[in-house]
C-alpha cells in the first residue's frame, strides 16, 4: 500500500502549518484556500508549493520580467511556452532557451548538469524543432579549492555525457571563475532547435474529451520537490536534499528526440509539453489552463519504476526523459505504434475534461481536485528594493589607475587567469562536431552552426561579465545584451533575439532585489535598440550560501542569422600584410576589468560606459563591412581589453604585428571601453573599408612573425606569441591536472 | 554504388554518414533500421557513430545481438565493404568482425578534436585515395577510443598489414601501436576510431574523410567492371 495513510490531514496540515515546510507562506496558503473553499489535503498543498514556487511561477521576478521587449516582426513564439521562436525566412525557423540547473549542480555536479542538459533539448524539441545544438555558461567558485575542482570536473563531464550521447553538438558557452561562486555555481544550459513553420507545436491540452498520453521513463521518486528545493538558499543541509536532483538518461531522451519528432508530424497530436520543474503537475496544469479546459488523470496508470508511490510523490516527481501529450481521440494506438518503434511507452492516463479543473484519480478515489488556472496563477509578489550602500561607494570611487611596470609579463599573467585562459580543457570534452554543421567551433566569439540545405547559418552566443553587474546593474545588463550581438556581427551574423537566464540572489533582500530590477532594466533598453527581443528566459533566485549572494550574473543567450555562409567571420588573423584596425577610442575605463580582477582581487569603480546609439551604428557598420567581403578577421574587444583580444587573433595562426599608437598603452592594451572592435582588412579592400567605417584607426599590419611589436610615443612592446599561447593554452589543464 | 547506413537505437553520426556519402560522394544512400534482418541489394555497409543502446553494459556490446547484425556478417563474407566508425568501429569488434576490445581513453575523458593521422596501407579497398604514410587531419569523439589487443594479435595485423591508420604525434587515445584503423584478413571489413565523414565538407574544416568514400567507390566500380567483363 502507498503510504498515503501516514500523510497529514487538512487540518494537521493548517494546524501544525506542513505547508510551510513544503515552501507556502502563511499568506499564499490563505490564498490557497480561498481558491478551493477549503483546506486542501496533503497531495494539493503539494501541488500548490511546487507550482507557486519562484522556480515554477516568477511570482516575484514577474513585476521585472515586464520591462523585456518581446514581440517583433520575426517573433513567431515569445515567451510562455516551452521555448521561443523566431523566423529565419523560406519557411524555417529557430527556436531557442536558456535554463539554469544550478542548485541540483552544487549538490550532485555530474547528474545537476546533465539533466540541466537533458532539460532544456526537450523543450525545445517539444516545440517540433529538431536541436541542433546547445551552449553552456557555466561559472565556478576558485579554482584552488578543491571542491570547486571536484565540481568544475564533474559539472563538465555531465554536460559532455548528456550531450555527447544524444548526439547534439555543445558547440560554445562562457566559463568564468570567482569567488561569489564558492559553493554555488551557475550552470546554464542553452538548445538551439531548427522546424519547419508548419510543424510549431504548442503545450496545449485543447479538444474535450481528447486523450492525455505519457510518453518516454518511468516514474520515480527522483527529483520530487526539485523546483522547491531551487527556490531556496543553498545552506549546509542542502546535501540532505540529494533526493531532490533527478538522473538522466540520455539514451533515453535520444529515443524521444526521435520519436516526439515523428510524433509532430501526426495530425493526431493536439499539445506536447516537456515534464520539466514539477513534472506532471505542471505539465498537466499548464496544458489545461493555457487552453481553458481541465485535465482528469488516473495516477494508477501512471508508468512507475518504483513501487507504492503516493500521489504526491507521482506528481512532484522530476524523473527525466517524460513528456505529456495530448491526442485526438481515437489514435491512441497509432501513436502507440510510433513510439514502440524506439522502444518506448506511451500510456493513455487521461483525458481533457470542460470543467476547468485538474483532476486526479488514485485507486478509485480523487485525491485532488483544483481548478486548473489556480496553479499557474501564483499571488504576484512586489518585493522592495532598496540602492544597495556598494553601489553609491563605487559610484564616488575616484577612478581606477593601473600600475604596470613590465607589459610583455601582466599580459601574459591575464591570459593564464582561468577565465580569460583557453577553455579547450572543457570543449575538447564535448563533442562540437555531431550532425557535421558547425562551421566554427567553440572558441570564436560566437558559434556558427549551417541550416542543413540552403546557404544560412546560425550564430550564437552566451555572455553576461558579472563584474560589471557588481558596479552596476543597470550598464552591465546592458552591456550582457551588447556584448552578445557584438560577438554575433563579429561572426558575420545578424543578431535575431535573446533568451536570458536570470541568475541572482535571495530577491527577499532588497538590495537584491534592486540589482535585479535595474539588470533587467538595462537588459531590456539594449534590446530595444539593438532589435533582439526577448523570446524565451528562465529566473533561478536564491544563489546565496551562508557567505552571501552571487553578483548579478543575468546570462544573455543570442542567435542571429547568418544570411551566407560566405558571410561567416572569426576572430584570427588570415594573411600577412592584411591592414589592423582598431574602432572605438579606449577611455581609462577599469571598473570591474580582468586587470582590475587580476591586480586587487575585486571590482570596484563605475562599470565601463555603454552609448547604446554608437553601439548600434557601429554593429551595423561592422557588419555590413564584413558582408561586402572588406574583412579578413574580426574580434571585439572585450574581457582583458586589446591585448587580450590581439593575442587571441595571433593564437593558433603563423602571424604576429607592427602595430603603432598615439595612445597611452595602460589605457589602450587594459581599458573594457566598450564597443570596441580589432578589424584586420586586406590590402585591396582598405578604401572600401575606410570609407564604410570612418571612425577606424589604421594601427599597423600583419606580419609573419612570433611577436607582437606594439609601439606607443614613450616605449615599444614586444609580446611572443608563443610564450603567451602556452601560457593561455596551457593554464586550465594545468591547474587540472596538478592539483587532482 | 548503393549504400547502407545502419541505425541502431542511440546512434547519431547516422546522419551524418548519410549526408557524407549522398552530399560529399554523391551516391545513393539509404537508412536501413537495426531491427530489418536483409541488406540484399546494397553495395556497402556503414555502421555509423553513437552510444548504440546507450553503450549500456559496454560499447557496442548489445547493438551485436541486433536483427541486422547477422546480415552485416553475411555481407563481410560476400565480400562488400564494411565499415564501422567509432561506435561502428565497437560494434565490429563486439561482433568478432575484427580482432581487440576498446578501453577508456588514457585520460579518463571524452575527446573531441581533430587529429593527424598516418595512413599505413593504401594498399586497401578504403584507402586507394590516399598516398602511402600520408598525414591526414580527421577528427575523433570518443571516450572508449584506447585500443586494445594482446601481442599475438598485434603481431598478427603488422604482419598482415592490416593496420590502415595510426595516430601520428600525439597518440590522443593510448590505443596500442598508435592504432586508428584496423581492416579484416580479407581487406573489406574496416573499423576506425575517427570519423572521416566529419572531414567530407571543405566548409567544416578537412576534407581528408571524403578520399576514403571515394576510395571504396573506385574500388566498387573497378570490381563491379572486372565482373561484367569476366
Amino acid at each position: 500500500m502507498p503510504l498515503t495513510h501516514l500523510e497529514p490531514t487538512p487540518e494537521q496540515i493548517e494546524q501544525e502549518k506542513v505547508y510551510r515546510t513544503m515552501g507556502l507562506t502563511e499568506e499564499e496558503y490563505q490564498k490557497v484556500i480561498d481558491l478551493l473553499g477549503r483546506k486542501p489535503n496533503y497531495t494539493e498543498t503539494g501541488l500548490f508549493a511546487v507550482m507557486w514556487s519562484e522556480h515554477c511561477s516568477y511570482k516575484t521576478s514577474k513585476p521585472v520580467l515586464k520591462y523585456f521587449p518581446t514581440t517583433g516582426e520575426h517573433v513567431l513564439q515569445g515567451p510562455g511556452e516551452g521555448a521561443g521562436i523566431v523566423d529565419i525566412g523560406d519557411r524555417q525557423a529557430v527556436v531557442f532557451k536558456i535554463e539554469s540547473h544550478n542548485h541540483p549542480s552544487a549538490i550532485e555536479p555530474y547528474q545537476g548538469a546533465a539533466t540541466g542538459v537533458g532539460g532544456i533539448i526537450r523543450d525545445v524539441f517539444s516545440m517540433g524543432a529538431r536541436p541542433v545544438a546547445l551552449l553552456d555558461s557555466l561559472r565556478f567558485g576558485e579554482l584552488e579549492s578543491s571542491r570547486v575542482r571536484y565540481i568544475f570536473e564533474e559539472v563538465v563531464s555531465g554536460i559532455a555525457g548528456y550531450g555527447n550521447c544524444i548526439g547534439i553538438p555543445t558547440v560554445g558557452g562562457e566559463l568564468q571563475f570567482d569567488p561569489c561562486y564558492n559553493g554555488n555555481p551557475l550552470v546554464n544550459a542553452m538548445c538551439i532547435g531548427i522546424m519547419s513553420h508548419d510543424d510549431i507545436q504548442v503545450g496545449q491540452a485543447r479538444g474535450i474529451g481528447n486523450t492525455v498520453m505519457y510518453v518516454g521513463a518511468s516514474t520515480g521518486r527522483d527529483g520530487i520537490n526539485g523546483a522547491t528545493f531551487a527556490s531556496e538558499e543553498l545552506s549546509e543541509k542542502s546535501d540532505e536534499k540529494r533526493s531532490a536532483v533527478q538522473v538522466g538518461d540520455p539514451f533515453m531522451e535520444k529515443l524521444l528526440v526521435e520519436a516526439c519528432l515523428e510524433l509532430t508530424k501526426h495530425e493526431a497530436l493536439v499539445g506536447i509539453q516537456d515534464m520539466g520543474a514539477a513534472g506532471l503537475v505542471s505539465s498537466a496544469s499548464e496544458m489545461a489552463a493555457k487552453a481553458g479546459v481541465g485535465i482528469h488523470m488516473n495516477l494508477d496508470l501512471i508508468p512507475q519504476r518504483e513501487t507504492e508511490m503516493t500521489p504526491y510523490e507521482m506528481m512532484l516527481s522530476e524523473s527525466q526523459e517524460r513528456m505529456l501529450i495530448v491526442i485526438k481521440k481515437g489514435s491512441e494506438e497509432e501513436i502507440k505504434q510510433i513510439f514502440a518503434r524506439w522502444g518506448l511507452h506511451a500510456v493513455a492516463v487521461g483525458e481533457v475534461i470542460e470543467e476547468e479543473v485538474l483532476r486526479l484519480e488514485h485507486k478509485g478515489k480523487i485525491v485532488a481536485n483544483v481548478p486548473s488556472d489556480s496553479l499557474a496563477s501564483a499571488p504576484v509578489r512586489h518585493m522592495p528594493s532598496k540602492v544597495p550602500a556598494s553601489y553609491t561607494a563605487n559610484q564616488n570611487t575616484p577612478a581606477w589607475k593601473p600600475q604596470v611596470v613590465d607589459y610583455a609579463a601582466t599580459i601574459k599573467k591575464l591570459l593564464g587567469q582561468p577565465t580569460l585562459a583557453s577553455k579547450e580543457w572543457v570543449t575538447r570534452q564535448y563533442d562540437y562536431m555531431v550532425q557535421t554543421n558547425t562551421v566554427v567551433a567553440p572558441g570564436s566569439d560566437a558559434a556558427v552552426v549551417r541550416v542543413r540545405g540552403t546557404k544560412k547559418g546560425l550564430a550564437m552566443t552566451t555572455d553576461c561579465n558579472a563584474k560589471y553587474l557588481a558596479l552596476d546593474p543597470n550598464v552591465g545588463g546592458k552591456i550582457a545584451v551588447a556584448e552578445a550581438a557584438r560577438n554575433i556581427v563579429c561572426s558575420g551574423g545578424r543578431p535575431l533575439a535573446i533568451t536570458d537566464c536570470l541568475n541572482f540572489g535571495s530577491p527577499e533582500n532588497p538590495e537584491v532585489f534592486w540589482e535585479i530590477d535595474e539588470s533587467v532594466k538595462g537588459m531590456a533598453k539594449a534590446c530595444e535598440y539593438l532589435n533582439t527581443p526577448v523570446i524565451s528566459g528562465n529566473v533561478s533566485l536564491y544563489n546565496e550560501t551562508d557567505r552571501g549572494a552571487i553578483d548579478p550574473t543575468p546570462v544573455v543567450g543570442m542567435v542571429g542569422l547568418v544570411e551566407d555562409l560566405d558571410h561567416v567571420m572569426t576572430a584570427p588573423f588570415k594573411n600577412e600584410g592584411d591592414a589592423v584596425y582598431v574602432i572605438g577610442e579606449a577611455k581609462p575605463e577599469f571598473g570591474g576589468s580582468a586587470l582590475q580582477i587580476m591586480t586587487d582581487g575585486e571590482a570596484s569603480g563605475k562599470a565601463p560606459a555603454l552609448d547604446l546609439d554608437l553601439e548600434k551604428s557601429r554593429q551595423e557598420k561592422v557588419l555590413g563591412a564584413i558582408k561586402a567581403g572588406y574583412v579578413a578577421s574580426a574580434h571585439d574587444v572585450s574581457e582583458g581589453g586589446l591585448a587580450a583580444a590581439l593575442a587571441e587573433s595571433v593564437f593558433g595562426t603563423a602571424f604576429g604585428c607592427d602595430l603603432r599608437f598615439a595612445t597611452d598603452p595602460d589605457v589602450e592594451l587594459f581599458s573594457e571601453t566598450q564597443s570596441r572592435y580589432l578589424i584586420t582588412v586586406p590590402e585591396a579592400a582598405k578604401n572600401d573599408f575606410e570609407a564604410l567605417i570612418d571612425d577606424a584607426v589604421l594601427v599597423g599590419s600583419v606580419t609573419r612573425s612570433e611577436n607582437l611589436n606594439l609601439a606607443f610615443a614613450s616605449s615599444t612592446i614586444t609580446l611572443n606569441r608563443n610564450e603567451l599561447e602556452n601560457e593561455w593554452r596551457g593554464a586550465l589543464s594545468c591547474i587540472m591536472s596538478a592539483k587532482n | 554504388m548503393k549504400t547502407a547506413v545502419i541505425v541502431f537505437p542511440g546512434s547519431n553520426c547516422d546522419q551524418d554518414m548519410y549526408y557524407a556519402i549522398k552530399d560529399g560522394l554523391g551516391e545513393e544512400v539509404d537508412y536501413v533500421w537495426h531491427a530489418e534482418t536483409s541488406l540484399d541489394g546494397y553495395d556497402a555497409v556503414m555502421i555509423p557513430g553513437g552510444f548504440s543502446y546507450g553503450d549500456y553494459l559496454r560499447s557496442g556490446a548489445i547493438a551485436r545481438f541486433a536483427g541486422i547484425m547477422p546480415a552485416v556478417v553475411k555481407a563481410a563474407q560476400e565480400g562488400k565493404p564494411v565499415l564501422g566508425v567509432c561506435n561502428g568501429f565497437q560494434i565490429l569488434l563486439e561482433s568478432g568482425l575484427l580482432p581487440g576490445a576498446m578501453l577508456k581513453n588514457k585520460n579518463l575523458k571524452f575527446i573531441c578534436e581533430t587529429v593527424n593521422l598516418q595512413v599505413k596501407n593504401n594498399q586497401t579497398q578504403f584507402s586507394s585515395q590516399y598516398d602511402q604514410n600520408e598525414i591526414i587531419r580527421i577528427p575523433i569523439a570518443h571516450g572508449e577510443g584506447n585500443y586494445y589487443c594482446d601481442d599475438a594479435t598485434l603481431q598478427e595485423l603488422e604482419d598482415q598489414n592490416r593496420i590502415v591508420f595510426t595516430y601520428s604525434g600525439e597518440n590522443p587515445n593510448g590505443s596500442r601501436a598508435d592504432i586508428a584503423g584496423i581492416i579484416n584478413e580479407t581487406g573489406n571489413v574496416l573499423g576506425m576510431m575517427p570519423h572521416p565523414e566529419r572531414a567530407a565538407d571543405a566548409l567544416l574544416g578537412s576534407e581528408d574523410g571524403l578520399r576514403l568514400f571515394q576510395s571504396i567507390l573506385k574500388h566498387w566500380r573497378e570490381s563491379t567492371h572486372a565482373a561484367y567483363t569476366s
